[in-house]
């Protein structure tokens, strides 16, 4: 019995340490600015204002750098999908030759410094005049997020009965039919939680897209070029609004993040 | 069904060629990128300049460093974390949805959080002043206080980046048969003694997995630091940035990512044969 208080207290005790930092963040980015810049400071937040949050918005380039961010991460959950979900399908369903080498050169991807990605496409977009462009940015973020995509749809159609896409055969659809109308369905939740997580690697993601844009900046890339040369409390509003998608989409997909962990590190 | 035999390559290829587009090509590019010159030539000047740099020698340290000391303590934290969690039985999701928070948060959003209690008017100095520990504000995060900003960068790293290692571990958890463990009960085991005989041998491969991306991710630290200290705290992947961005120089920026590289790999390779010797004992 006292084992489990201690349990419970450690357990509290780490969920504190989670919680705190970004509740400090928050009455940071929810307060005016002379409280941003009081001292000392109360854990509590003085008194509550937009006046930090309106005047990160009305930043020159913020407004842009969000839409870019959002135009960057929507072509990656696109990208993600449509060339992750159909390889996923493939290693589910079909024993071929060159699976397993597949399998290696999706993991091997993952231990590949960014810098190493980054720094030469950014010297070739130039020439491709994908430089300075939401696509060039979004091309390489599905680099980082297509091995997920694979794994996690793989895991995600091999938990989908074959018995069932075979019925649908029998009962006279076609393969593209049968998916479409069986297997889909089934997997729609799972591909939203693979389309999720493209979206937020994409939306977290610094360095490359700060490498590949000058003018087109998405909104880390604005924020980490522009930190060094801003006041404090642009920069607590800004890292608060990054913060906030990830609370909203880890909740979504709380379910499917060990389908997306546990297989995809195996 | 012959005619089927294409369909998996079919499926297969396009992330195939995307791969080799974003992969196989850049680093050939970086490599090329890294060991010409201006005009074309073969040289390895650009490693030169690299090395001769003012900020080098901090740069691998502290990036080495950096990894040295955060992955090990990410991994026994959530180690803890992984076991707490079979011990609690209320409020279990709950407890699993905050400690998975961390894995949305960015590297330098995780930065820009810390910057606020490590700031020169911020929560750390104020909770230090209402101990009566110091009167007025001091700077933590300036060159001058290098020991107190690598803290600064450890503590927002560990924070940030502890959750993935976490759902490695509760995953790999999973897949141990509780049989196992009741067994090792039945004959007598302490749960001390059932976690070091049993658990942790057969989480060695999940151990294996977060150790490995982990550390090449610490490798690649960037952002967080940036965001700390700026270049106060010198770090590869940092001097790659300023050397493309700043100075224009992608030649010495190549030479940056590719040793970033060679030290994943060798971390890579060093994990594997440690852990292969350990099982063969």
């Amino acid at each position: 019995m006292n084992l489990r208080i201690l349990y419970l207290l450690l357990a509290i005790v780490l969920t504190l340490w989670v919680i705190v930092p970004i509740f400090l963040i928050a009455t940071l980015a929810f307060s005016d600015r002379s409280s941003v810049f009081a001292w000392p400071k109360g854990i509590l937040p003085q008194q509550f204002s937009l006046e930090t949050i309106s005047f990160f918005f009305g930043v020159e380039g913020v407004g842009k750098a969000i839409r870019n961010s959002f135009v960057v991460a929507g072509l990656t959950l696109l990208f993600a999908l449509l060339l992750g979900a159909p390889a996923g399908y493939a290693l589910a369903r079909y024993r071929f030759a060159g699976a397993d080498a597949y399998r290696v050169l999706i993991l091997l991807t993952r231990a590949f410094p960014l810098a190493i990605l980054a720094i030469p496409l950014s010297v070739q977009f130039i020439h491709l005049g994908l430089y300075d462009t939401p696509l060039g940015v979004a091309l390489v973020h599905t680099a980082l997020a297509l091995p997920f995509a694979v794994l996690v749809t793989s895991s995600l159609f091999l938990g989908i009965p074959k018995e069932l896409e075979e019925a649908a055969w029998t009962l006279g659809c076609s393969r593209i039919q049968a998916f479409v109308r069986v297997v889909l369905p089934l997997a729609l939740p799972g591909l939203a939680a693979t389309a999720i997580f493209a979206f937020v690697i994409s939306w977290n993601e610094v360095f490359a897209a700060t490498l590949l844009t000058l003018r087109e900046r998405t909104l880390p890339a604005f924020l980490l070029t522009a930190l060094n040369d801003s006041p404090l409390p642009f920069r607590f509003a800004g890292g608060f609004f990054l913060i906030v998608p990830a609370l909203v989409f880890i909740f979504v997909i709380r379910r499917y993040l060990f389908t997306l962990w546990g297989i995809a590190n195996r | 069904m012959r005619s089927e035999r294409y369909i998996p390559y079919l499926l297969v290829l396009p992330s195939v060629l995307f791969l080799l587009f974003l992969f196989a090509w850049p680093l050939v590019e970086a490599l090329l990128l890294s060991i010409r010159g201006a005009g074309g030539e073969w040289t390895l000047e650009n490693f030169q300049r690299m090395a001769a740099d003012l900020y080098f020698k901090d740069a691998i340290k502290y990036t080495v460093l950096l990894a040295v000391v955060v992955v090990p303590l990410q991994v026994v934290l959530a180690l803890c974390l992984a076991l707490l969690l079979g011990g609690i039985s209320k409020g279990r999701d709950l407890f699993l949805y905050v400690w998975t928070i961390p894995l949305g948060i960015s590297d330098l959003a995780a930065g820009i959080v810390w910057l606020a209690i490590f700031t020169e008017r911020g929560y750390l100095n104020s909770f230090l002043q209402a101990l009566g520990v110091i009167q007025e504000p001091r700077l933590w995060l300036s060159y001058e206080t290098p020991a107190m900003l690598f803290l600064a960068v450890v503590a927002a790293e560990v924070w940030r980046a502890t959750a993935i290692v976490f759902v490695i571990l509760v995953a790999g958890l999973q897949l141990i048969p509780k049989e196992y463990g009741e067994a090792a009960e039945v004959f007598g085991a302490s749960p001390w003694r059932r976690f070091w005989k049993v658990t942790l041998p057969l989480l060695t491969p999940s151990l294996q997995v977060a150790l490995i991306l982990r550390t090449i991710l610490a490798l690649e630290v960037f952002a967080v630091v940036v965001a700390l200290g700026g270049r106060n705290l010198p770090v590869l992947a940092g001097e790659a940035y300023y050397w493309y961005n700043a100075y224009q120089n992608p030649g010495v920026a190549a030479a940056y990512s590719v040793l970033i590289l060679g030290i994943s790999v060798l971390a890579t390779l060093l994990y594997l044969r440690l852990m292969r010797s350990r099982e063969a004992a």
